[in-house]
């Protein structure tokens, strides 16, 4: 144990607490959701499940909201007295995974520091690390962190289900709190790949399970720091840039689609959502 | 003046023999009904420690707990026995430097609830973790590896404070007790004379021991009386440096501490009146020292009844939808009951406390101070769970009633509590001697000196009388 070692690593971990995150980033990984072409047909939330060993937790633990789907289709209904109700109006659609904040609210409030920023603009969660004082999901405004509740792994894949399992991340056990990765496993593989031939990321090279299966192509997943990615273009194109919030303008174009989720509540979150063009007015 | 001897805190006239006599007894070897009430008390904790092996084994969804509501009853009841830890430094330290002689008989059985509350309350923090094997992540010890616990989370404020108040207020009810457990020693037999001769570290009670003892005790009060109210403001900051609607409110620190104090003692009241029956207690725990503790009761409760209209105004008036939102739904939701149940327990309920015939009436104090309790028990619960039914995100929102294994755990807190204070009141003097004796001394001072006065106006000598008489010895002048 070298004493140097232990007082650098203070000095360096202070520094970053008062700075807050970090400012330096390699890549800033953000995601575009179109809700205009969101069918609701939750394979995203499927493949979700299929990449990161999430654990299928059965009727009665999903009732009593205890499911671990980090990527979720949430459905809004019209008022009944607001004119169309249903089926007629239908629902609407809202895919929610964890938003990456670059402000996360998350990462102070966790007294082990299981969760982190990433150089890559990642909320990461270190299982290894974690505690399960659950702070982290209380102080989540989209409330998109999962808790193992219980030792899920134990029924979740009998055999020879378990033989699917995602070799290239972990099966978590009871206690651990876990979310949206924006599938880091394929991040660090693209990564790896670059770094050997020697080369940058190219958009499109890889994506996340979620915007590989959404069949309208409603996810458009790349780095918010390439200017030339699909994503970049598509929040120039809205007008949405990250950052803290600035009061809003009233929108004078209608073709600006773009928002992102409690963005006046400052986490900067790194999903853009395009608006969903209504038939009746809003 | 003559006011203030009619008023008089206890008989002046108390042998300090008696005294002494009648502490022992309190000590002496327990009746049925103390080891029936000790065998409940061990049931309703080893009930508690079923339900957490059971917990530890499958996992927190045991509790019930869900999305949304990530934490329920073990935070509310944790910050519960928190704040019932700051009436015995409330007594002990705060009254003590401004002087309230009539905390003299009752402050040593409410530093034990300090301490024994924090011991309760310590156990929370650790139950709620998902993963508790790991607790020792949160303090920072050195590793080679270099991996810090987060200092920016309130948790590891809340692990520092708690620690460092609960050995700051064990050493500090320890050191009260060191010339009372000389005392002891000198009256006992056997092992408990071996036992208290060992922890009255060598007390012989000279001008120089009294001398050290006062400054230390001086000192250890002084530091204490920040550390209370920092430690109560840390665990508001659990919520209040969150963002969710409802936690994220600046007048949480005082408001946390006016509920603690009130809620603290509202326990000192229904513990003064349970030690004034059962063991006999009436002339130490008189009706004039219960009256004072009501006072004050009432006053803390009317602070925080303030604190909480200012939390209701600001969320009102701010125009933040969130907090406004939560706010209605506690009131009207489906938690209604439990929001009314707090409102009229916490702020209703002490206009008792205005009649003095009711504040001498013990049994209707004793119900009293419990339905103050149960207020300030549902105050809590009501901060956690509301906010997490029904925060930002609509689609998250929930209700969640607490099972049966939370009920379990949070009963055998009060049963391991109990236990706790059972054992104490058994084996250390629950009032303490050396104060009582100091304090009926003062009021001999007082009636003589009046006495006294009294003469010299009636026989008005122009000039040149007016000159104190000397009694006593000095050295227990302004003790």
């Amino acid at each position: 144990m070298s004493f140097k070692n232990i007082l650098e690593n203070f000095s360096k971990y202070r520094r970053g607490a008062e700075e807050g995150g970090h400012h330096e980033y390699e890549h800033r990984w953000g995601m575009a959701i179109d809700l205009n072409l969101c069918i609701g047909c939750n394979a995203c939330s499927t493949a979700c499940y299929a990449e990161n060993n999430l654990a299928v937790v059965g009727k009665d633990k999903f009732e009593k909201g205890q499911a671990m789907h980090w990527m979720r289709i949430e459905r809004y209904w019209d008022d009944a007295d607001a004119g169309r109700d249903f089926p007629e109006q239908g629902a609407l659609f809202l895919p929610m995974l964890c938003q990456q904040c670059g402000a996360a609210t998350c990462e102070p409030v966790c007294p082990v520091a299981a969760t982190y920023h990433t150089p890559d603009g990642l909320n990461a969660q270190v299982y290894n690390r974690c505690i399960g004082s659950r702070y982290c999901n209380n102080n989540c405004p989209f409330r998109v962190r999962y808790f193992n509740f219980w030792s899920y792994y134990e029924s979740s894949w009998p055999e020879p289900l378990n033989m699917q399992l995602n070799p290239d991340l972990s099966v978590r056990d009871k206690g651990v709190m876990e979310k949206c990765t924006f599938c880091v496993q394929r991040i660090r593989t693209a990564k790896d790949k670059a770094q050997r031939e020697n080369r940058a990321i190219v958009d499109g090279e890889f994506q996340t399970a979620c915007a590989q299966a959404c069949p309208t192509g409603a996810i458009v997943f790349g780095d918010t720091m390439d200017p030339n990615s699909r994503v970049t273009k598509l929040w120039q194109e809205h007008e949405v840039e990250r950052g803290p919030y600035t009061s809003k303008k009233p929108k004078q174009n209608a073709e600006l689609r773009g928002y992102r989720i409690f963005e006046e509540l400052n986490v900067d979150p790194s999903i853009m959502y395009l608006e969903r063009v209504r038939e009746t007015e809003v | 003046m003559a006011q203030v001897i009619q008023d008089k805190i206890i008989d002046e006239n108390l042998k300090w023999s008696q005294i002494n006599q009648d502490v022992i007894r309190s000590m002496q070897a327990p009746g049925k009904a103390y080891w029936i009430t000790f065998a409940v008390c061990v049931a309703m904790f080893l009930t508690a420690v079923a339900a957490e092996i059971y917990q530890y084994k499958v996992g927190m969804g045991a509790a019930g707990l869900n999305n949304p509501h990530m934490w329920d009853m073990y935070i509310a009841t944790f910050v519960f026995w928190i704040g019932m830890s700051h009436a015995g430094t409330l007594l002990s330290a705060i009254l003590h430097i401004i002087h309230a002689q009539w905390r003299k008989p009752i402050y040593r059985f409410a530093e034990a609830m300090t301490t024994f509350s924090l011991m309760t309350a310590g156990f929370f923090p650790m139950i709620h973790l998902g993963r508790v094997w790991n607790l020792y992540w949160v303090l920072p010890y050195v590793s080679d590896r270099g991996i810090w616990p987060n200092f920016r989370s309130p948790l590891v404020w809340d692990a520092f404070a708690i620690s460092t108040y609960l050995s700051a207020s064990a050493l500090f009810l320890v050191i009260g007790m060191i010339p009372d457990l000389a005392i002891l020693r000198d009256h006992t037999k056997g092992w408990r004379k071996k036992f208290y001769g060992i922890l009255a570290l060598g007390w012989r009670g000279d001008d120089r021991q009294w001398r050290n003892f006062r400054k230390t005790y001086m000192l250890m009060a002084c530091f204490l009386i920040p550390l209370a109210i920092s430690v109560h403001s840390i665990v508001s900051s659990d919520f209040a440096m969150s963002i969710m609607p409802g936690w994220h409110v600046t007048t949480f620190p005082p408001y946390f501490v006016a509920g603690a104090l009130y809620s603290g003692c509202a326990a000192i009241m229904t513990l003064f009146i349970c030690l004034r029956y059962f063991f006999h207690m009436e002339e130490y725990m008189t009706k004039n020292i219960m009256e004072k503790t009501t006072k004050l009761t009432f006053a803390i409760a009317m602070v925080w009844t303030y604190l909480n209209l200012i939390e209701f105004a600001s969320t009102w008036y701010g125009h933040n939808i969130y907090d406004k939102e939560v706010l209605i739904s506690k009131a009207t939701g489906p938690y209604a009951v439990v929001f009314w149940t707090m409102i009229i327990c916490g702020s209703v309920v002490p206009f008792t406390l205005c009649f003095q015939k009711l504040r001498r009436h013990m049994p209707t104090m004793f119900v009293v101070s419990l339905l103050l309790q149960l207020g300030m028990y549902v105050e809590r619960w009501m901060i956690v769970a509301p906010t997490l039914s029904q925060a930002h995100q609509p689609h998250q929102w929930d209700v969640l009633w607490a099972p049966v294994v939370q009920w379990a755990i949070v009963f055998g807190s009060f049963g391991w509590f109990a236990l706790l204070f059972l054992v104490f009141v058994k084996l250390f003097p629950s009032v303490s001697m050396y104060e009582v004796k100091e304090l009926t001394f003062h009021l001999q001072h007082e009636a003589e000196e009046e006495k006294w006065l009294a003469d010299q106006e009636k026989h008005a000598t122009p000039e040149g009388a007016r000159e104190k008489p000397v009694t006593g010895r000095p050295g227990l002048e302004g003790a």
